[in-house]
């Protein structure tokens, strides 16, 4: 009896017993379990008869499944290849790796030009000045209103458009601006450079162990001493001395015009120009948004508490709104990243071989349909996976401690 | 990026001062505030003023509207070529305009399209007015998508049959995007439900799964599978239209979107509201119906606006599978020899027909944003 009318709660905790599974619809576990066989065996069915049918397909097409087609003779040719690559004697798996390179490229590119013109528009909005805020206004609103390709092919016409490279725009005998594409000077690359960026790179080591030394003494001592001496020693001064030691060489390759084109210098064909614009532009239009609501996130209070507080304007931006904005900024800034890269594929329209064009071309001439496309969905998925992580690591880096 | 340049969200007190201080301390406070926002005044005032009225002589002052044509009716554009990179041809666009808005739909039968495009704009408008926001406009939804088959295809009422190959345009581009968000929306919301429920571990894997690959690959992947993958997937025989496999391509494709979106309102809600319900003794089905979605769904219908905006553009991308939405028709036109050249002008006018429509979309997504927050704020 005692039992009974004792304090449930003075009872040491139970784990709640195990109800065993009946087979009644009014058992909530046994429906989760037949809704999920019933859900799973449909998908799994139409999977299955989709899978016969293609079985069926290929066969009467005689059509052989299987990544073997890698190993032959491409014949594609590749205006624009970062490897060496000759049509007549290298694989589809070469021209497809140059589509992954090319994808790369663009995208890698494409997204640190966005976000810089990206961040300077947003802050444009911002501006007290009417007119640049208005003008910056007007570019987000009308960029973000075109569709990516008709932007993308209006830049290339345009660029097609251009006069011939004896008419070219030019800016000095540096750059010209034909219908040949963008012609840059390029630094003629000598073992001296190799060394300065080895210097380089060491010394962002260097300033990378300073900055937790400095870190861990201002933790334990409350005063943080000086880096930047040393950073600008090390990554500055030091390939400089580096640089001045093997002979200081520095040879711009100019480009030139002989007879109907320019030969020399560093190229931007119109089409990895077209595209590399297009992107850019349209994908800064909605960083821009980001940027200007991250920044008017953070609340006027952080602002009026920092100058209370005697802070330079400099190091109010830097160290009391940025952080807090950037909380804010990051994860859409991701997919805009991601929207990028994928946007990137539009490049078949214009013609710059990137993975999608290429392997497009691939499939056409192989008949290799699903493992063309099997091709393009790894590869993005590949990238996109990649991005995401990375940026949630930042994400989680700059993230708010909470204790 | 100094303090100067930054303009912290303004109090209203500022706005009300300057106002009452007549153009002049208006221009003084915004436009000449400092030597740095002077010089960037007169800076972009000449750049704008230059661009202003190099658009106007262009566009307006040296353009050509009209072009003569010769006996056998093909367009003589001699004075376009002679008025290239000084002024505008818009003659091209006058030229082609039908071709363009309605494709190769036959010509005495154009009204068709015309009215099509009418009653989605209509239709656009009837849901974006909140006294509208009941259960009847889903009926409305349904007779409206169902007279736009009707007008389309024809084939009943007296009206000749036009087959999809023959259809163009503005209305491909519409019905892309109408279509692909209406079948797509309760597609995103079994997804979503899906996603989140917990006790269906496997249920919860296909979602998860569904939804990332396709947000994880370029539409054009997805729309590539529909155009060459999607025939090898039919039993031999069955053939399926383009315009349908890439309708069903931006479906899919639209499904994973939109489910996010809509998930993201069901995290938005406060779970007592679903605990409430159970203690109610509700049903999944009564529970979701009646308590969670109806106040999800309001939650994101700002968001949902901008996703559909996306698609509106996106619809642009089926150029790359060879169907002759609005931009295909438009390089269609410039295709026709007299006319080729005079990309700048086509694409122009293209553009100004996807902002009409953006445009005044972004702007009701905003100012319902801006009320749904209003009645949250206390």
């Amino acid at each position: 009896m005692a039992d009974t009318t004792a304090d449930p709660r003075l009872a040491a905790p139970r784990a709640a017993p195990r109800r065993r599974m009946r087979l009644s619809w009014a058992d909530p576990v046994f429906r989760a379990v037949v809704w999920q066989v019933l859900i799973v065996g449909v998908v799994v069915a139409i999977a299955w008869y989709l899978i016969r049918n293609t079985n069926e397909n290929l066969a009467a097409r005689h059509i052989a499944t299987g990544f073997g087609f890698l190993g032959r003779v491409a014949g594609i040719p590749i205006g624009e290849s970062l490897i060496p690559y000759n049509p007549a004697s290298d694989t589809y798996g070469t021209a497809l790796l140059i589509g992954v390179l090319n994808t790369l490229d663009i995208a890698i590119i494409g997204i640190i030009l966005a976000t810089i013109l990206g961040t300077l528009i947003g802050i444009g909005r911002l501006s007290k000045n009417w007119l640049l805020a208005k003008l910056t206004g007007f570019y987000v609103e009308t960029l973000r209103d075109i569709p990516l390709l008709l932007q993308l092919l209006f830049w290339y016409t345009v660029l097609q458009g251009m006069p011939g490279p004896k008419q070219a725009w030019h800016l000095g005998d540096a750059a010209f601006l034909s219908n040949r594409g963008l012609k840059l000077p390029r630094l003629e690359w000598q073992t001296a450079h190799t060394w300065a960026l080895v210097a380089f790179v060491a010394g962002l080591i260097v300033t990378w162990f300073c900055t937790r030394r400095a870190h861990e003494r201002q933790d334990a001592t409350g005063v943080r001493p000086a880096v930047w001496p040393v950073a600008v020693g090390v990554l500055v001064v030091l390939p400089l001395i580096v640089w001045a030691a093997l002979g200081a060489p520095f040879t711009l390759e100019l480009p030139a015009l002989r007879g109907f084109n320019f030969q020399g210098g560093l190229t931007l064909a119109p089409e990895y120009f077209a595209l590399l614009l297009g992107l850019v532009t349209y994908t800064a239009s909605y960083i821009a948004e980001i940027v200007r609501s991250g920044i008017q996130a953070v609340p006027l209070g952080q602002w009026e508490a920092s100058r209370a507080l005697g802070l330079s304007s400099g190091a109010i931006l830097r160290r009391i709104v940025l952080p807090q904005a950037l909380r804010v900024i990051v994860p859409p800034m991701t997919s805009q990243y991601l929207n990028l890269t994928k946007n990137s594929s539009l490049a078949v329209a214009i013609g710059y071989q990137d993975v999608v064009s290429i392997a497009n071309t691939t499939l056409n001439q192989t008949g290799q349909a699903i493992e063309g496309i099997a091709y393009i969905m790894a590869v993005f998925l590949l990238i996109s996976l990649s991005i995401s992580l990375f940026m949630n690591w930042y994400n989680a880096r700059i993230a708010l401690v909470e204790r | 990026m100094s303090e100067a340049t930054l303009h912290i969200p303004t109090a209203v007190r500022t706005q009300t001062a300057i106002a009452s201080l007549g153009p002049v301390a208006w221009a003084r406070a915004n436009l000449l505030g400092s030597w740095w926002s002077t010089a960037v005044t007169l800076l972009l005032g000449y750049i704008i003023l230059r661009v202003i009225v190099g658009v106007v002589e262009w566009g307006l002052i040296h353009a050509i509207w009209t072009v003569p044509y010769s006996a056998n009716g093909i367009a003589d554009t001699l004075v376009c070529q002679a008025a290239k990179g000084t002024g505008a041809c818009w003659a091209v666009l006058v030229d082609k305009y039908r071709l363009i808005l309605f494709g190769r739909y036959p010509y005495a039968e154009q009204w068709r399209p015309a009215i099509v495009v009418l009653l989605f704009v209509g239709l656009y408008i009837v849901s974006g007015l909140r006294r509208f926001w009941r259960k009847e406009l889903l009926l409305v939804w349904i007779v409206v998508l169902a007279a736009i088959g009707v007008l389309m295809w024809g084939g009943v009422f007296g009206l000749s049959e036009v087959t999809e190959d023959n259809w163009g345009g503005l209305p491909i581009t519409l019905i892309l995007a109408t279509f692909g968000a209406a079948f797509s929306f309760p597609l995103a919301v079994l997804v979503a439900l899906g996603r989140r429920a917990t006790k269906l571990p496997a249920v919860k894997i296909l979602c998860v799964l569904y939804v990332e690959i396709i947000r994880g690959v370029p539409l054009i992947a997805v729309l590539f599978m529909a155009s060459v993958m999607f025939p090898l997937f039919m039993p031999a025989g069955v053939n399926v239209d383009k315009l349908l496999r890439a309708q069903i391509a931006f479906i899919l494709f639209a499904g994973a979107y939109l489910a996010e979106v809509v998930r993201g309102g069901l995290q938005a809600l406060p779970p007592g509201q679903a605990e409430a319900a159970d203690a109610l003794g509700l049903s999944y089905w009564q529970k979701t119906g009646f308590i969670i979605l109806p106040q999800a769904l309001r939650l994101v219908i700002p968001p949902l606006v901008n996703t559909f905006i996306g698609f509106f553009k996106d619809t642009s991308l089926v150029l790359i599978i060879g169907i002759f939405d609005l931009l295909t028709m438009g390089k269609v036109a410039l295709s026709d020899p007299p006319w080729q050249g005079f990309s700048t002008e086509v694409y122009l006018g293209l553009a100004s027909v996807y902002i009409a429509f953006c445009f005044a979309m972004s702007k009701y997504s905003r100012g319902l944003e801006r009320d749904l927050n209003r009645s949250r704020a206390r």
